[in-house]
């Protein structure tokens, strides 16, 4: 801890946050400059679906504190929601089950994150486009070549690497799915790992992994930001790319590439059960008495102890439910190998079966929090930002040409 | 002179499916194969593992029929375990189902299916008011239907068309003759596909309610459900009313006026029967009326060459697997329980091209009774209709005698589009009733929500087979020692994507194409709607082999 009186420490968090505002404000200026013009309104849009200006500032507000910043940046994050739909968005398919896209179309509604997300521009999402085939393909061409190194390269899927990556055939030339990622995600700004499965192989990686599936970052040898879960809250997703809008980079992250802002506390910290563990009022076996009062899940086999995910914060499909609230405990999807590492998912984990150490449910989550913490970084630092550089050495190069 | 025409991707469905056409000389398809080109293997993951646990492990198979994999899964679980899960369970159950129906039945005809009949291009040449006119013969108020809202509509487009940046609507083939709407009915559907992103929003969170979350909700465990929670609450039940009644809304006066407005510029195509494919249909049945299975809302059976004076009793033992043409060894053909393959992967042809008459997808070819059978919709619609059903004869018979169309129109594109916004209207017909069968039960006093069970210590099989909005959906489990010992699922789409058989056989998808010409044989619309028309769902029908897994798989050290 610096010394110091408060006042001090003070001033200085202050002129600190002020320099990331300049910085956000600048690159929003960029942003504004060098990316397509928006395709649609957003005001024109929440206007149309009965949200009102007090709405939107209700949820600039709550989106700003969610991403962990001070209330001066509820300007930018207003701003840059308008500018949502300016970031090409490349969507790829690997081995996956698309509840992932599935997720992003049912988000919530009416709410703004929802619009937001039909506001953004889909350059290639192969559930959604209207070609197919050699159009398609076309498509996916254009988009990496009108927008090279501009695009976010959003990737939902593990990529198999049996049988030299031939699980898995795209597209009329018949590519396999690992050559297709190389050649799309080195052109990307950034590439974002959505669920589970392209953040760390998930499913078809689980024991004994009979394709070889494993996560994006092992197959191609590229960061990604992991917006982990099956599938993942799509709340997590927007306000990722909200901060890349912002900032020009990705949030912070924790050492499996989560962002903090949203994977930073377990399942058992936010749950809304978590009294009766306290209390030791547990669900001893389905529909029993506890079960039917809301009691603790830790014994049915909830693993939400070993968890990182805000999912009781936000819960899911506009906040109706989460599984905890249904009744079931938490399955950890949010983690790596979860198929595996908390298996049988109806029983608790054997204290000392978890990454071998000997530990009772709540020593286990702070030697995990050790673990998480390893890679947190400064806003807007640590980032997967990619051809930054090179991007604005081309560009005063074009202007040269001119 | 034959032309081979490949389509790959085909987008708008779950999944990697690839097709591929030859045609004559004339633009029509004289021959077709489908190939799904990925594979997954997650029946060789569940071996060993314990099978309360399957249920959410086959959920991810596929993210778009979410829970029914789950749904399956439990039941053939119970089947083993020798439980039967308590009423208040088995209607949530179905609640849960209903809820899976409608958002996506309504989600693939407007978003997956809608692009292949509507010119989104040619909307922004409709007159609204003309539009409003033209919606009002469909329906007494249609939804959302104003010349002002129409006009907003084509505001957006227009705003979309300018940016140069189309986004999903980019490449696409507008403008090709084979779409038969004029502009205001293009405006109209346009309309709706944006209405119904909302709508199918409500759905989920229907489903949400009773399921935790969607896609992939978590309430279900053999024997019962978990939700009980839920369940016994006033207000929740309140919720998922009046979603339902939200969603029933845009059915009743969005999505079946516009099949019927499909179906009046289309019904050439429908009466010349393009695309109706194999001639055999295949129903398990589903949602169980009763704790014993012996009343269900979709009857079981079989209709065979089209027969429909002449419906069959469906006989498990006659589903079988083979993969003759599919990258796997093995020598017969299997019922499921015995299911066990190899992969055996062989590549494409020196062209590029799938090698049609060898091995050419990682789709197995399942037969009843050694004939392909097409399941999904129109299957349950030809299967009651055959039956006489007392509910969906008369619904079939009304909707053709509206439209003045002959029985044989089902046998087309258009009418498995048809017959799965019919069964969307039957299931909700039907829904509101469970909801209060389940607080009657509740008012007796019954607040059991799971049958206690456990793992057999025996060596134990069972199955569940249920009738997801795909189709025949059937998950056949071992176990022994406490785990399973084998798993196999054969899904809807596996059923339609089956490649030929050993006797050449064509599968349905690839049956269906046969005939059909192409108005621009560089645009392959009329393919893609066709095959659009079965919903393809390619994760789902990839799961099923369970390979000998040290030829294939190399260890991680983990």
């Amino acid at each position: 801890m610096a010394k110091g009186n408060i006042s001090d420490y003070k001033k200085m968090i202050d002129s600190q946050y002020k320099d990331l505002l300049n910085h956000c404000q600048s690159h929003m200026e960029e942003v504004e400059k060098t990316l397509p013009e928006t395709r649609e309104n957003l005001h024109e849009l929440l206007k149309e679906r009965g949200i009102t200006r007090r709405n939107f500032v209700i949820w600039t507000s709550a989106m700003t504190a969610a991403l962990m910043l001070p209330p001066i940046f509820r300007p930018m994050v207003a701003r840059a929601a308008e500018n949502f739909s300016r970031i090409p968005v490349v969507w790829l398919h690997f081995a996956e089950c698309t509840g992932c896209s599935e997720a992003l179309l049912r988000s919530s509604y009416p709410n703004v994150d929802d619009i937001l997300l039909e506001t953004i521009s889909l350059e290639y999402h192969e559930t959604l486009m209207a070609a197919s085939g050699d159009q398609a393909e076309k498509c996916l061409e254009d988009a990496i070549h009108h927008f090279k190194g501009k695009f976010i390269c959003v990737i939902e899927g593990a990529l198999p690497r049996g049988l030299n990556g031939q699980y898995l055939r795209l597209g009329p030339k018949g590519k396999t799915g690992i050559e297709i990622a190389k050649e799309v995600c080195k052109e990307a700004a950034a590439c974002i790992a959505i669920g589970s499965c392209s953040a760390f192989g998930n499913i078809q990686a689980a024991k004994p992994n009979p394709t070889d599936a494993v996560s994006i970052k092992d197959a191609i040898g590229i960061p990604t930001v992991n917006i982990a879960g099956c599938p993942p809250n799509v709340v997590n997703f927007t306000g990722t790319l909200l901060h890349y809008i912002m900032f020009g980079g990705l949030p912070a992250l924790d050492g499996l590439g989560r962002p903090i802002w949203a994977y930073g506390k377990r399942i058992h910290d936010y749950c809304e059960r978590r009294p009766h563990y306290d209390a030791s009022e547990y669900v001893n076996e389905w529909g029993d008495a506890g079960a039917l009062k809301g009691w603790c899940l830790y014994k049915v086999g909830c693993k939400g102890p070993y968890t990182y995910a805000n999912c009781g914060k936000v819960r899911f499909n506009d906040g109706i439910s989460w599984p905890i609230m249904a009744g079931h405990g938490c399955i950890g999807c949010t983690e790596p190998g979860f198929w595996d590492t908390m298996a049988p998912l109806e029983k608790p984990l054997p204290d000392k079966s978890y990454n071998g150490r000997e530990a009772t449910v709540d020593n286990i989550g702070i030697a995990l929090t050790g673990i998480a913490a390893l890679g947190i970084a400064a806003h807007a630092t640590a980032t997967v930002l990619r051809h930054k550089d090179d991007d604005q050495a081309t560009k005063q190069e074009v202007k040269h040409h001119e | 002179m034959s032309k081979r025409i490949v389509v790959d991707p085909i987008t708008r469905i779950e999944g990697h499916l690839r097709i591929e056409v030859e045609v004559d000389e004339k633009n029509v398809i004289k021959d077709a194969w489908s190939s799904i080109t990925l594979w997954r293997g997650i029946e060789t993951i569940l071996k060993g593992r314990d099978p309360r646990d399957a249920g959410l492990i086959v959920q991810r198979f596929c993210g778009v029929c979410t829970y029914v994999h789950y749904e399956a899964s439990i039941l053939a679980c119970e089947d083993a375990f020798g439980v039967k899960p308590p009423p208040n369970a088995r209607i949530a159950r179905n609640l849960i189902a209903s809820a899976q129906y409608l958002y996506d039945h309504v989600m693939h005809f407007y978003h997956l299916h809608g692009l292949d009949w509507v010119d989104i291009v040619s909307a922004l040449k409709a007159d609204p008011k003309k539009a409003v006119d033209m919606a009002r013969g469909y329906s007494d108020n249609p939804f959302n239907c104003s010349a002002t809202h129409y006009k907003a509509v084509q505001e957006r487009l227009t705003k979309f068309v300018k940016s140069g940046r189309l986004g999903p609507f980019a490449n696409a083939y507008w403008g090709n003759p084979s779409y038969k709407f004029p502009p205001e009915a293009n405006l109209i559907i346009l309309s709706h596909y944006l209405d119904a992103l909302q709508v199918s929003k409500v759905g989920a969170q229907m489903m949400a309610i009773l399921g935790g979350k969607n896609p992939h909700p978590q309430s279900l465990v053999v024997g019962g459900i978990t939700s009980g929670m839920d369940l016994f609450d006033a207000d929740r039940l309140g919720q998922y009313k009046f979603r339902f009644l939200e969603l029933q809304k845009f059915i009743e006066t969005a999505y079946l006026p516009d099949v019927l407005l499909a179906a009046s510029y289309y019904k050439d195509e429908g009466l010349q029967g393009i695309g109706g494919g194999v001639k055999n249909y295949l129903s398990y049945g589903g949602f169980p009326l009763d704790d014993d299975w012996t009343k269900l809302l979709f009857p079981r059976g079989v209709v065979k060459n089209r027969d429909l004076a002449k419906p069959l009793e469906l006989d498990e033992t006659k589903i079988t697997e083979e993969v003759t043409h599919a990258w796997y060894d093995a020598k017969d053909a299997q019922h499921p329980y015995e299911g066990r393959t190899e992969p055996q992967y062989t590549g494409y042809d020196k062209n590029g091209h799938l090698k049609g008459d060898e091995k050419y997808t990682w789709c197995k070819a399942p037969r009843y009774d050694n004939q392909p059978h097409e399941v999904g919709p129109l299957a349950r619609m030809i299967v009651a209709y055959a039956q006489g059903h007392k509910e969906i004869k008369p619904l079939i018979d009304s909707t053709l005698k509206a439209t003045g169309l002959p029985a044989t129109v089902l046998f087309s594109t258009l009418g498995r589009t048809a017959a799965r916004a019919l069964e969307t209207k039957y299931v909700a017909d039907h829904t509101l009733g469970w909801v209060d069968e389940l607080i009657g039960n509740i008012k007796k006093g019954d607040t059991r929500t799971w049958t206690r069970c456990d793992v057999p210590g025996k060596p134990a099989q069972g199955r569940g087979m249920t009738e997801p909005p795909r189709g025949a959906l059937g998950h056949w489990v071992k176990i022994e020692n406490g785990v399973i010992s084998n798993y196999q699922a054969v899904v809807p789409s596996t059923w339609n994507c089956s490649p030929r058989d050993k006797a050449g056989l064509r599968g349905p998808y690839e049956e269906s194409l046969i005939g059909t010409r192409l108005a621009n044989v560089d645009q392959p619309l009329e393919i893609i709607r066709t095959i659009h028309s079965f919903d393809p769902c390619m994760a789902c029908a990839v799961h099923i082999i369970d390979p000998k897994t040290n030829e294939i798989r190399k260890f991680k050290v983990a």
